[in-house]
């Protein structure tokens, strides 16, 4: 058993591509229902109108890259509208259905056979990234290690621009949330009516915050096609939903960092008993093949369920997450 | 939008608020049926009937919260039907509800500044830059502590609104919607849960507001609240406004009298026809 493979494993997972793009997509995740109490079931919906956004202005339209950028936060701005016009005047569970629908529409229909030429179906989009490794001062094919941690030079370099993006955005989200604006959104959140009973249209800071979370979660979409230089429909699947939602909850909704810690606790969880199991000594090996084969497959849904327990816990003793505090999650039962 | 004529807000004659000919039905329900109403500028204006009359859905259709099937709602000569509630805020008429929204995840302060109109902060832009509205946000906190303080709230001020009682959280409510600077105050049932010692202090407060050119519009179900403070009474029953009168007009009118005993065996009743 190569302990120092795991912990290397280990280690650069904590800081590694997964962390810093599922972190940016609770950061937008925490706006909606952190904030706001806006029930999104479909972010990954608004990850996949960030991918798009760059992938199709490549694909299809032929135009540069840093154009695609722009598009990003067009199509998850469309996106919000589209999904607030109707729903946001409804009661909170609305939103909820509409949401999980849309986002798997917006799979479904990027992967079909008529979008092909524009989306690139099945097979997806490549080769869009190239401006952005361009510009990377890291050898993209070689590997830099610092301490711990370890990374090929085109990670380095997408972890760069990625963590600098998601911490501005995290104190983007505290600036707010600090502010008068955020105060009016969280006094949606407890209680709508109350609000506008106090001068506040409601529907139009809900309509802010679903575009705002929105356009956070195009953005990590943005950045995930550009890390894996492919854009793939099926990668945008509802699971990628509850996992942020995983997140959100593991940090504490509504409060600034647990985005970022709560991605941070549940990428390393994950590599670790990924790398634990797939290293485990002979014996050990021997014993457990018995129940269960340790073929790729199975220590993918081994460590799920390994995981899944330890959220288990995380749920009956600490409901209110790491960053949550227990008395102010009291109040809601009063 | 009709211009506000200046000598009809200045007048002290005219009625702030009218509601002519107000019909809203549920399913075969007729839940409000008002043929006129006038409420008086600067006064004191009580709601009563017995449970069903539809006080609550008249306060939410003057309100905003629910749209009339037909009729013309007016604020100082402006017709306001179908005016969504946070823009009739922006126009001075602020309410409470029957069970309290305090903000229970929100500090005591928080809750009072919410309450302040036209925030520079509000905006998503300006939100960003803390110097444009600092200024501004520091002069609402003073207001809102000044308010506390008269509402004898102060020791609750960086406390989670839910950590309150629920007579404090009325208060909470009250004072948080003063921050509006309104022109009507809607208070739908203030006294109900409220404690004896806390109501008499609730009752005075509420008497303090014609004085700083208010107008007070509430529901409530305790006679002896209602002939202590009201200016008028507007009896309803069955959706329709069977009564009005000043206190005295009204503990001696058989009409009301009789509606309290159609729907009350009890003992609020028998209240109704001693006081």
């Amino acid at each position: 058993m190569d302990w120092g493979f795991i912990l290397e494993r280990t280690f650069s997972a904590m800081i590694g591509p997964e962390v810093m793009i599922y972190a940016l997509a609770a950061v937008g995740l925490n706006v909606h229902f952190g904030y706001t109490g806006l029930m999104n079931f479909g972010q990954v919906g608004f990850m996949a109108a960030g991918a798009y956004g760059v992938g199709v202005t490549v694909f299809w339209l032929n135009w540069s890259f840093w154009i695609g950028i722009l598009f990003v936060f067009v199509y998850a701005a469309v996106l919000a509208l589209l999904l607030g016009i109707p729903t946001l005047r409804l009661r909170a569970d609305y939103l909820g259905l509409v949401t999980i629908a849309a986002s798997e529409t917006v799979r479904l229909l990027a992967r079909s056979r008529v979008m092909k030429p524009i989306t690139g179906g099945v097979e997806g989009i490549d080769k869009f990234a190239e401006p952005f490794y361009n510009l990377s001062p890291f050898e993209l094919g070689k590997f830099y290690s610092l301490g711990p941690f370890k990374y090929l030079g085109r990670d380095v370099w997408v972890l760069m621009v990625g963590w600098t993006l998601l911490i501005l955005v995290t104190l983007m989200v505290q600036q707010l949330m600090r502010s008068p604006w955020g105060r009016t959104l969280r006094a949606i959140r407890e209680d709508e009516d109350a609000a506008r009973a106090l001068g506040k249209n409601a529907y139009y800071y809900k309509m802010q915050s679903l575009m705002l979370g929105g356009m956070i979660g195009a953005l990590a979409g943005l950045i995930q096609v550009i890390q894996k230089s492919s854009v793939q429909a099926d990668t945008f699947n509802p699971v990628i939903t509850f996992t942020i939602w995983t997140i959100l909850i593991i940090g504490g909704p509504g409060r600034v960092w647990s985005p970022i810690v709560g991605s941070s606790i549940y990428w390393t969880l994950i590599v670790f008993v990924e790398n634990t199991l797939r290293q485990l000594p002979a014996g050990a090996r021997q014993t457990l093949q018995d129940t269960v084969e340790l073929s790729d497959f199975n220590i993918g849904m081994l460590r799920f369920m390994l995981v899944g327990g330890g959220l288990l816990l995380l749920a009956r003793y600490r409901p209110q997450g790491i960053f949550g505090s227990r008395e102010e999650m009291a109040l809601d039962r009063r | 939008m009709t211009a506000v004529n200046p000598a009809a807000t200045t007048s002290a004659d005219t009625p702030i608020i009218t509601a002519t000919g107000v019909v809203k039905t549920f399913g075969g329900l007729r839940a409000v049926d008002v043929e006129k109403v006038t409420i008086r500028r600067n006064k004191i204006t009580a709601l009563i009937g017995p449970n069903g009359a539809g006080k609550t859905t008249f306060f939410n259709l003057l309100t905003g919260f629910d749209q009339v099937d037909s009729g013309v709602i007016t604020l100082d000569g402006e017709d306001i039907t179908g005016t969504p509630p946070h823009r009739l805020a922006a126009k001075g008429m602020v309410r409470t509800f029957q069970l309290t929204k305090a903000l229970a995840k929100l500090s005591t302060i928080e809750n009072m500044k919410l309450g302040a109109l036209d925030q520079l902060g509000e905006k998503f832009w300006a939100a960003l830059i803390p110097g444009s509205w600092r200024k501004q946000e520091r002069e609402i906190e003073a207001r809102a502590d000044a308010i506390l303080k008269r509402f004898n709230l102060t020791h609750m001020r960086d406390e989670f609104a839910g950590t309150m009682s629920g007579g404090q959280r009325k208060l909470l409510e009250m004072a948080r919607a003063l921050m509006t600077d309104p022109r009507v105050v809607m208070l739908d049932e203030p006294m109900a849960g409220v404690n004896p010692a806390l109501a008499q202090s609730l009752l005075e407060l509420i008497k303090m507001l014609p004085g700083e050119g208010r107008t007070v519009i509430f529901v409530e179900h305790n006679m002896d609240v209602v002939q202590e403070i009201s200016d008028w009474v507007i009896v309803m029953a069955e959706g329709r406004i069977i009564a009005e009168g000043t206190p005295a007009e009204i503990k001696s009118n058989k009409a009301v009298v009789d509606a309290y005993l159609g729907a009350h065996h009890g003992e609020d009743l028998s209240k109704v026809e001693l006081t």
